[in-house]
């Protein structure tokens, strides 16, 4: 009897032993392998992406447009030449499309200075430029905002003292940067009338501290990328030739 | 031959037992060991081709055509290898641009990606945009914490998946990030974003007790780390999990010098990592598993 007792106890733990035989976590090891030119490319690999590669490559060195000289955002200290261009595109390009919805037109582009990515170098411009210039895939919307909110949106740029891109808008500031004189399409503004600003999706949405673009008194969302207005403007134009302005300067006595 | 192997695993066997102590318990031999690889990668943001040599950053980094040889020689050195990416595989290149994310996907499943999760960007042609390359990726999308009943991607994505390598089960889920604020509606549409840490409390349990995994791996795109802010990263998502052994990040581009260890919620070491983006690096994990019953008094030793 008691041996049967052992015998079965004997079974009970080998079938328990036999029954967790689960694999157990023993030991971890960790690293990352850099990726560089030691390695071999394998050949099946590159020859799948060669065909899209020459595709791609032919279209972006396919060519748009001049441009007479290489254009820097660094040249200029409050507006710059080629900052002009790309708020003077943006309204160029997107108001018909906002007028043909609303029957307003825009009134003015504002834009962020970090939001140009490159230059536009001497020569021709192709596709490729407007992917260095504008590598995001932002897009340009139009915001209703009371007069009293463009003092606002003036007061954001003579903090940032900086040459974020504007078109439609005109500034002089003092030595302290204190506004001596701002209008918007040559006239004052009035504090109780609605602009219709043109802008990014991502400055809408706080971007660059831009936090005046919110509440407001409607938006229209274009689906207009910014890169493809870019596009849109260098196909139709022979020459690109912009310069610094006044629409944004300061008088020292 | 299969006679002699199994007189000389018995005759390990009752060494072992001769050996006194552990007994019974150590039926299974103890010589036995599997290895299971995980390789992964972050935020490649359409990059198939190598940086240039010229390139002010990363000269002559990346390239898919070589990790590619990178990772056929891995599988031929260990065939019981699982290959991930943690989101943002869409935008970065013109590559993007022009197909949409249709030569990404298609490269992935050439290099047998087994799965993937969502990141941020890859949002950035619209939840239909994704949706419409996902013929071309032969690689399961998964995603725990999006809900996605009311959009396009509804029954597209899994939550989890249980890959078998070598008899060992290993569970893989996603979690993404916030889309709010970060992504435009318009594009996200009615994706719901549900909390990351209750979720990954309840995918980790259902692969353990449920699906009986040996291996549990959460494929991140939260972020590493977000310090002085109550904003959940992979770091918090470790501290706060029970049975994760491994999560793979995304999303911050972090460059690690090693995998992190961290305690996780019952004080158990698990690994957090990222190789930070481009395709620059490849992340390798190696686990080694064997049928010491054993665990909680022997624990598991990391080696980064």
């Amino acid at each position: 009897m008691r041996f049967q007792y052992v015998l079965i106890l004997l079974f009970t733990l080998i079938f328990w032993g036999c029954k967790d035989d689960s694999w157990h976590l023993k030991k971890i090891e960790g690293k990352q392998i850099n990726i560089n030119e030691k390695l071999d490319t394998k050949k099946e690999i590159d020859e799948f992406i060669k065909p899209y590669r020459e595709h791609v490559n032919a279209e972006l060195d396919s060519v748009l447009s001049y441009s007479v000289d290489t254009y820097s955002k660094k040249d200029g200290k409050l507006n710059t030449a080629i900052g002009n261009l790309f708020a003077d595109v943006i309204y160029e390009q997107s108001n018909p499309v906002f007028k043909s919805r609303t029957g307003n037109d825009i009134d003015m582009v504002l834009v962020n200075h970090g939001g140009i990515r490159s230059i536009i170098s001497k020569g021709d411009i192709t596709i490729r430029t407007a992917y260095e210039i504008m590598p995001f895939e932002n897009s340009i919307v139009v915001v209703g905002l009371k007069g009293e909110r463009i003092n606002e949106l003036i007061n954001y740029l003579t903090q940032a003292k900086r040459a974020h891109p504007i078109s439609g808008l005109k500034l002089t500031v003092d030595e302290a940067f204190n506004v001596i004189d701002a209008t918007i399409k040559g006239e004052p503004i009035d504090v109780n009338k609605i602009y219709y600003v043109a802008t990014n999706d991502y400055l809408y949405n706080g971007g660059d501290h831009m936090t005046f673009f919110q509440p407001n008194e409607g938006l229209e969302v274009l689906n207009y990328k910014i890169r493809n207005a870019l596009l849109d403007y260098f196909t139709k134009t022979d020459t690109i030739k912009p310069v610094i302005d006044n629409r944004f300067i300061q008088i020292t006595p | 031959m299969k006679r002699r192997d199994f007189i000389q695993q018995t005759a390990a066997t009752s060494a072992f037992i001769t050996l006194g102590g552990l007994g019974l318990s150590s039926i299974a031999t103890a010589a036995q060991q599997k290895k299971i690889t995980i390789l992964h990668t972050n935020d490649v943001h359409s990059h198939i081709d190598p940086f240039g040599p010229d390139d002010g950053k990363n000269p002559n980094q990346g390239g898919i055509a070589r990790r590619a040889s990178l990772i056929d020689d891995i599988r031929q050195d260990n065939p019981n290898t699982l290959l991930l990416d943690a989101g943002d595989i869409f935008q970065g290149t013109p590559y993007f641009n022009y197909y949409g994310g249709e030569l990404e996907f298609k490269l992935m499943s050439k290099l047998k990606y087994d799965a993937a999760t969502i990141g941020n960007h890859d949002f950035d042609n619209g939840i239909d945009g994704l949706f419409a390359q996902l013929p071309h990726a032969e690689f399961q999308f998964l995603s725990a914490n999006y809900d996605f009943s009311n959009t396009i991607l509804d029954g597209s994505v899994k939550p989890y998946k249980v890959f078998i390598k070598d008899g060992i089960k290993i569970g893989v889920f996603g979690i993404g990030i916030q889309l709010e604020g970060l992504v435009l509606k318009n594009l996200y549409k009615e994706t719901e974003y549900l909390n990351p840490v209750e979720i990954s409390q309840d995918m980790s349990r259902i692969l353990k007790e449920d699906e009986g995994c040996d291996l549990i791996i959460c494929l991140s795109h939260l972020g590493y780390n977000y310090s002085n802010s109550e904003k959940i990263g992979d770091l918090k998502l470790a501290e706060n999990s029970t049975n994760i052994d491994l999560i793979i990040g995304g999303h911050t581009h972090t460059f690690l010098p090693k995998p992190t260890v961290v305690k996780n919620k019952v004080g158990n070491n698990m690994l957090v990592n990222q190789v930070g983006c481009y395709g620059i690096n490849l992340g390798k994990i190696d686990f080694y598993f064997d049928k010491d019953n054993n665990k909680s008094a022997n624990g598991t030793s990391i080696i980064v």
